[in-house]
């Protein structure tokens, strides 16, 4: 008989713990969320030997167990609930031997719960090189534990910390210290007052109601409201509670563990002194950015323009093997370059997080932190919007559940109300599609391409419009909160290729099945709408064929006249041709304002919808982008799509809200739905002004 | 008054006792504990943040937080 173990991967955040994580479970992992939260849930499984399975959970990085983020809740709720399908059988906390006295704090919180412990110390093959030296054995008998030095750098160590994972029932469960000396009076009373229970299990529950209010467990029902003593009273003891630990922690090192600073060799402030230098700490994050969008631009054409014509093939593929009929054009017109415009974006996501986790594994993310922070405060930002405002340039949906770690709500606030602003990825394509149209492909002092230029160009703008608008709600708005910033500097690392690359597929499988599947069903929505309408749509062909009947136009041509005709009249073509009136001044036609209504779900449907229009009723396999190139104004003849009319959609993609997912988040982020149609409103009107302004002045 | 805002780079400093008024509890957990010993390692531009490396971790906090954290030099 099988058994199967539950580990419960715990430790703070640097510490190596995903690459452990990695190394155990290689690539049988699976992302997913806690229900009913935005944490992201990471579990995988492994096999020890036969007949051992062990399941694997990765628990956010946190500092301590008295939380203060939702993160950091989730560790404390499952650690406190026995009943949970995953509470650890053992739980394995990863330190870094580095930086071992702070990690150390985690881990004697742990122990005293009484769950069996591990303490795997990560990062062992640098202690050489840092002249740290570490009296295992000793250590084992100060903790009551187990200890395996491990590597995930270099696969040290790893057999050991699995045998041990394996004996668990083996471990001692006996605390480090005694919380309840910190006021022993007061933890008399606890006791008495809940016989059955651990003391440092109640004293827990107690004090993350403080932070939290709200948890509710069968067995420590009534705890939570057992409140002898005042909030700040309690917060003093919290207080009390770190000190005596940290003093423990002390005492227990100052016997073994020996760092001989002479000797240590220091790349960490050799690097320091220059990307944190005042100038050439600029001038090599700036450097560094202009090398993400040359990538995203240049690099990802290739595959893009293979994914792009090669699903142009396949629908016309299907479009001829298919027996005729509403089922193959919905395949060959609907489905297929709705699936099209989701493939289409991979390259470039692949790309941006690729460069996101290298900086991040690096260390060097921090260092921009540090250098924005007071730059970004006289916008009423925090550096540590940095990161949102970054991310934000993937997707503002993670971006703004990135915010949660700026302390200060108003800075908070601000950051979560301008994110939108970024460049998301979604708006990518579109901007990659009108970039590729209206501006010559030419090169600038013989380097940079004219059109990567413009794409950064369209970065900085957003960034701009982010900074800009920060800066005015910083002044305006009236929220009173305690500022608050600290952020760990951790070493420089070597980024690991196995943590970059499962980072990288997990984020573009996230795209593609999370926002995949709102940009396929609006696909077949919009086929539907071009594929049928009312009245004189079902007789386009007598009157498309009487109209033209003295013509004498060829088959081909009069075909090409009815599917025009067709699409005129179908439910979408009433749609854009209702809003046209409105979207004439920024110097768009009916399909284009189609695509503008659609893409207000979320701005990749752009490509997509554009996609659909054209290919409804075309039957060669030309590519979206030439098809795009062929549209004439109606109006005033010449190419629809020319610079100046391309300008303006540029710039109202810039500007607009148009994504669902991301009001849905803010409302999530900010508790109301005040905030989000705040955005909604007045984004839109600045991308309408700031494009009618740009078409008129272009035309 | 002494506090860590007032420390030179690379000037080291021993953290004096603070109330729990002052100093959040995420700041203690990292280490910033009174009779800790603090360095300064870097200064932002323009002044601010600063990054400490307190106890042997690495931080960075804002001058503002800094000059409420009181020290003995050493």
């Amino acid at each position: 008989m099988a058994k199967q173990i539950n580990v419960a991967l715990i430790g703070n955040p640097n510490t190596g713990k995903t690459s452990v994580f990695n190394r155990l479970t290689g690539m049988n992992q699976k992302v997913g969320n806690y229900p009913g939260i935005t944490v992201e849930k990471k579990e995988g499984t492994c096999k020890f030997g036969r007949n051992c399975k062990v399941h694997i959970l990765d628990l956010p990085g946190t500092y301590s167990l008295n939380a203060s983020s939702l993160d950091e809740n989730v560790v404390i709720e499952l650690l406190l609930n026995k009943n949970d399908k995953d509470f650890p059988d053992v739980a394995v906390v990863v330190a870094d031997v580095e930086n071992l006295k702070r990690n150390l704090l985690l881990f004697t919180q742990i122990k005293d719960l009484g769950i069996p412990t591990i303490l795997a110390i990560n990062m062992s093959d640098r202690m050489k090189r840092k002249a740290i030296t570490l009296d295992v054995p000793l250590l084992e008998k100060k903790l009551n534990t187990k200890i395996a030095l491990i590597s995930s750098r270099k696969n040290l160590g790893f057999d050991y910390l699995k045998e041990l994972i394996e004996n668990y029932n083996q471990l001692p469960t006996k605390p480090c210290l005694n919380a309840s000396n910190i006021a022993p009076e007061y933890f008399d009373r606890l006791q008495k007052a809940f016989p059955n229970q651990d003391l440092y299990k109640l004293w827990l529950v107690i004090t993350q109601d403080v932070n939290f209010g709200k948890l509710d467990r069968n067995e420590l029902q009534g705890v939570a409201s057992f409140k002898t003593e005042s909030t700040s009273n309690l917060k003093r003891l919290q207080q009390k509670e770190t000190i005596a630990r940290y003093k423990f922690i002390n005492e227990t090192l100052k016997e073994t563990l020996h760092v001989d600073t002479a000797k240590a060799k220091d790349l960490r402030s050799r690097l320091d002194r220059v990307l944190t230098h005042k100038v050439w700490g600029y001038v090599i994050f700036f450097g560094i950015l202009l090398l993400i969008f040359q990538a995203i631009f240049d690099w990802s054409a290739y595959p893009m323009d293979f994914i792009d014509s090669s699903f142009a093939s396949l629908s016309e593929w299907a479009k001829n093997t298919l027996p005729p009929g509403d089922f193959s054009s919905l395949i060959a017109e609907g489905i297929i370059p709705g699936l099209g415009g989701i493939v289409i974006f991979i390259p470039q996501i692949a790309f941006l997080f690729l460069f996101i986790s290298i900086l991040e594994e690096t260390g060097y993310m921090s260092r921009v932190v540090f250098l924005m922070d007071k730059l970004m405060r006289r916008f009423g930002l925090s550096g540590k919007s940095v990161v949102p405002l970054v991310a934000g340039t993937a997707c503002a949906i993670p971006a703004i559940m990135a915010t949660r770690n700026i302390e200060n709500w108003k800075e908070r606030l601000i950051t979560i109300l301008v994110t939108p602003f970024t460049t998301c990825s979604a708006r990518l394509p579109v901007y990659l599609i009108i970039i590729s149209l209206v501006i010559p492909d030419t090169r600038v002092l013989g380097i940079f391409s004219l059109q990567g230029l413009t794409l950064m160009f369209m970065y900085i703008l957003g960034f701009g419009a982010a900074i800009l608008s920060a800066y005015i709600l910083d002044k305006i708005l009236k929220v009173r909160s305690k500022s608050f910033f600290v952020v760990e500097m951790p070493n420089y690392k070597v980024p690991l290729a196995k943590n970059v690359i499962i980072t990288v597929i997990e984020k573009t499988k996230a795209f593609v099945f999370g926002a995949g599947k709102i940009i396929l069903a609006i696909s077949i929505i919009l086929w539907v709408l071009a594929s049928y309408g009312p009245g004189d749509f079902n007789d386009a062909e007598e009157i498309v064929k009487s109209e033209y009947a003295s013509q004498n136009l060829s088959d081909d041509d009069l075909e090409m006249h009815i599917n025009s005709f067709k699409l005129e009249h179908s439910y979408i073509g009433h749609v854009g041709q209702f809003i046209e009136p409105a979207v004439r001044p920024l110097g768009y036609d009916w399909k284009i304002g189609i695509a503008l209504v659609s893409s207000f779900a979320a701005r990749e449907v752009f490509v997509g919808t554009l996609a659909t229009i054209y290919s409804v009723g075309s039957d060669d396999e030309q590519t979206i982008k030439s098809r795009m190139a062929a549209e004439v104004n109606p109006v005033l003849g010449g190419p629809l799509f020319n610079f100046a009319s391309g300008i303006s959609l540029l710039l109202f993609y810039a500007f607009a809200m148009q994504c669902m997912s991301t009001l849905a988040i803010v409302k999530k982020e900010t508790n109301s739905w005040k905030w989000p149609m705040w955005q909604l409103v007045v984004m839109t009107v600045i991308a309408y002004v700031v494009s009618l302004a740009a078409y008129q002045f272009l035309r | 008054m002494l506090t860590i805002a007032s420390l030179k780079k690379g000037q080291r400093g021993i953290i004096k006792e603070f109330s729990v008024d002052v100093v959040p509890l995420k700041l203690l957990e990292m280490g910033c504990l009174p009779g800790n010993e603090v360095t300064l390692v870097q200064i932002a531009p323009f002044r601010d943040p600063l990054y400490l490396n307190i106890n042997g971790s690495h931080l960075a906090i804002r001058l503002e937080m800094a000059s409420k954290i009181e020290i003995d030099l050493i």
